[in-house]
């Protein structure tokens, strides 16, 4: 066990294990805050189901989700120290040929995805009053609404989107070749179904700070 | 014959592992479009000579893209500007009159500098020592057609052992992994009916030696499928990865006998 964390294939396996249950949490989440759209009642019954009637339900996935995105985050930050030091003399100049913007961003992408998960909990389920003061637990839809209707968190949640895009169109694509599944490709650059997923994740989730910005869900 | 080009070349000096480089600026003049790359640098090493100069060292042999030994960063590429392409194969006609070109060597931990552009490569033979390997019966030579081998897998075998070890792959990777080569390797011996005893094991020791030589690990950027002169794909990677996988979760370890033996 100690040898495959220790190898740079066992860490990488282990991001990309993390990782796919990270994806699957996110599809899920992005298509339960949709919701919003079916208004007020039907968003906090929805809610309330996650936080009282399933709580223990709730917890297990919690916890299962803090650990995979503590081991993703750690093996990402101690993969990237090796290979910084992979390195000790850069290129003077160096011509990237075929990798994606995607790929040369997913670090510091990734931290700021970390970033802004922190605050994202802050804000709507812990409760940080410095972030959103007129939090009030159980009224959901009113906390969304109320942190939405200033145009400073609209503009911070559509940039962690956009590095959600970035991030899931290399990772997903990436995944299925670190833990050897994926098929033989002719142009294994080539990806279509990740861009998909990323899309669709990225717009749904987009979809709700927009929505209040726009007025549409007041 | 077409005329001849001036070109500014801006190289990497350094006259030992352990002394500190920089950056010379020479102009190589009559540039031949139809010489190679490397027989402009014979010409200025030539010119250098006649000045009492020391010349720009770098690593060459066959000249023929198929040893492996040629190798060197020309303007932040790979062995260079031109596809599927070895550093000594590559044309001056590639380039313009006037052009600059900057050289460097392959940078990586694992592959210290000796001088100039020569890089010690041996990382990667270590790395084929670990496991590029099939233990055979030796002696009387068996029928040729005696192991049946399916077509698609002589395929893809072969064009996994079409890799020459040049380092490419690790050179024009943003994190100096040697996964491209690694993986080429355990892939044409993993192909085969007669790499299949040691298939998973190999995986294990030869990932694990690139992790010991300092390589930095996969990510895939793609770049060094894009630098390997002899086209070897990424998808040997993620067959390197599944390999290493199934022997983490399935390789026994070492018995340990003793009294006998």
């Amino acid at each position: 066990m100690l040898k495959f964390w220790d190898s740079s294939v066992g860490k990488k396996v282990v991001m990309g294990v993390t990782g796919l249950i990270l994806v699957g949490f996110v599809i899920g989440h992005m298509a339960g805050n949709l919701q919003i759209f079916m208004g007020m009642e039907r968003y906090n019954a929805y809610a309330k189901l996650l936080q009282e009637d399933i709580i223990e339900i709730t917890w297990a996935v919690r916890v299962v989700l803090l650990v995979s995105t503590v081991l993703h985050v750690l093996a990402a930050y101690q993969l990237t120290m090796r290979n910084r030091a992979a390195r000790p003399v850069d290129y003077a100049l160096r011509d990237a040929q075929v990798s994606t913007y995607a790929s040369r961003t997913l670090r510091w992408g990734g931290v700021f995805l970390a970033i802004f998960l922190v605050l994202h909990l802050g804000q709507f389920t812990l409760g940080w009053k410095w972030l959103l003061p007129e939090f009030s637990r159980g009224a959901a839809y009113g906390n969304v609404v109320l942190a939405f209707e200033r145009p400073f968190w609209v503009v911070f949640y559509l940039v962690a989107m956009f590095f959600l895009l970035l991030h899931l169109f290399h990772g997903t694509w990436a995944v299925l070749r670190t833990l050897g599944l994926a098929k033989n490709a002719a142009e294994p650059l080539q990806r279509r179904l990740p861009l998909i997923i990323a899309l669709v994740v990225t717009v749904g989730f987009s979809l709700v700070p927009l929505g209040v910005a726009l007025g549409i869900v007041r | 014959m077409s005329g001849t080009m001036t070109i500014k070349l801006k190289v990497w000096r350094q006259a030992g592992p352990k002394a500190p480089g920089k950056f010379e600026e020479y102009t190589a003049t009559d540039v031949s479009p139809e010489s190679s790359f490397l027989e402009m640098l014979d010409v200025v090493n030539d010119k250098l000579a006649l000045e009492g100069k020391d010349p720009i060292a770098f690593d060459h042999d066959c000249r023929e893209g198929i040893c492996g030994m040629c190798g060197m960063m020309i303007n932040g590429v790979a062995h260079g500007p031109s596809k599927l392409t070895t550093t000594c194969q590559l044309h001056m006609r590639s380039f313009k009159d006037g052009d600059s070109i900057t050289l460097e060597p392959w940078r990586a931990k694992a592959f210290p500098v000796i001088r100039d552009l020569i890089v010690d490569r041996s990382a990667i033979d270590r790395i084929i020592q670990a496991g590029g390997f099939i233990s055979v019966a030796t002696g009387s030579p068996q029928d040729a057609n005696a192991l049946p081998i399916a077509k698609p897998d002589a395929d893809e075998a072969m064009d996994a052992a079409a890799c020459i070890g040049c380092g490419a792959c690790v050179a024009a990777c943003p994190n100096a992994s040697v996964s491209l080569f690694t993986a080429a390797k355990i892939s044409h011996l993993g192909l085969l009916p007669q790499g299949q005893p040691e298939r998973y094991r190999r995986a294990l020791s030869m990932v694990a030696q690139m992790d010991l030589e300092g390589f930095g690990g996969c990510t895939l950027f793609g770049e060094c499928m894009a630098a390997c002169p002899k086209g070897i794909s990424i998808d040997f990677i993620k067959r390197m990865n599944g390999d290493y996988i199934w022997g983490a979760i399935s390789e026994r370890p070492e018995k340990i006998t003793l009294g006998s033996g």
